[in-house]
């Protein structure tokens, strides 16, 4: 079985930095969840709070991860000149062409709003800390804004799972 | 512990929103520059910052530098104030969430 550079970065920026922020966020929200008023106890909160900080900043860091791996290592490959690249392949084909100028149009863009709004919640958690758990607008408009990069990156995730599929 | 609570409690909100609305602002300039190289091949060209990935790497890369700019100036502006979070908060949801809707709204209405 051989790997070309191109797939093997595939792997990494989909499923290493795109997969684990994928599966981090179930663990962030509920983590912000429980840090609704009068749910915790002070010793809750304190054992809640390290993980919550450590949660939302892993969340950030791959999700810049993966954005940067995929515009400036896999993307560069997708779009190279010459008629053996993805792109080049996807294109020639009518029937499969919309999964460039859709899928992978959408894919590049959208994935972009995932890591400023992660990075927000991370300073949301990391400014207000324990005081989230009193802060309750503060802690929503984090849920909010995880749920939002999540969505983003979840789209992201499955049209880039789709194009690559697509490709022969 | 809660000492540090009751430290966190008494911060402003003016750091939250200023957080919050900068995001606003970032998602709005790129959905802004995702359309407008759609239709202005100049401003295509001038953010062509890399030959290897083409504009995305201007597109994105001048989004994240407005988010910067954005949340340092908000920040600086907003850093002791306190109760203005929920309306920051809901114009950074509009932007957000037009920008995402006007991201995912543009390819089907230029390629199709």
């Amino acid at each position: 079985m051989d790997l070309s550079a191109y797939e093997v970065w595939g792997v990494i920026h989909g499923i290493v930095f795109g997969g684990l922020f994928l599966l981090a966020f179930a663990g962030g929200l509920a983590e912000l969840w429980r840090f609704r008023p009068g749910f915790l106890t002070a010793e809750g909160v304190r054992e809640g709070l390290g993980r919550l900080r450590w949660g939302t900043a892993l969340m950030a860091g791959l999700s810049w991860l993966a954005v940067w791996s995929g515009t400036y290592v896999v993307y560069p490959s997708y779009r190279a000149p010459g008629p053996t690249s993805p792109k080049s392949i996807l294109l020639a084909d009518p029937g499969t062409a919309l999964w460039h100028k859709l899928g992978m149009e959408w894919h590049e863009h959208v994935a972009w709003f995932a890591p400023i709004l992660a990075t927000t919640v991370a300073y949301l958690v990391f400014t207000y800390g324990p005081a989230l758990a009193k802060k309750d607008h503060i802690r929503r408009a984090a849920m909010v804004l995880l749920i939002g990069a999540f969505v983003t990156a979840g789209i992201a995730g499955v049209l880039g799972a789709l194009i690559a599929e697509a490709t022969p | 512990m809660a000492s540090e609570t009751e430290r966190k409690a008494e911060m402003p909100e003016g750091p939250a929103a200023a957080a919050v609305l900068a995001a606003g602002v970032g998602a709005f300039v790129l959905a802004a520059l995702v359309v407008v190289v759609e239709f202005s091949a100049a401003v295509k060209k001038l953010l062509n910052w890399s030959e290897a990935v083409g504009p995305l790497s201007g597109k994105t890369g001048v989004a994240v530098l407005a988010w910067l700019v954005a949340w340092a100036l908000l920040h600086n502006r907003y850093r002791r104030q306190d109760g203005n979070f929920g309306q920051a908060y809901t114009i950074a949801l509009w932007l957000i969430a037009a920008s995402i809707a006007a991201v995912m709204l543009l390819f089907p209405l230029v390629e199709l």
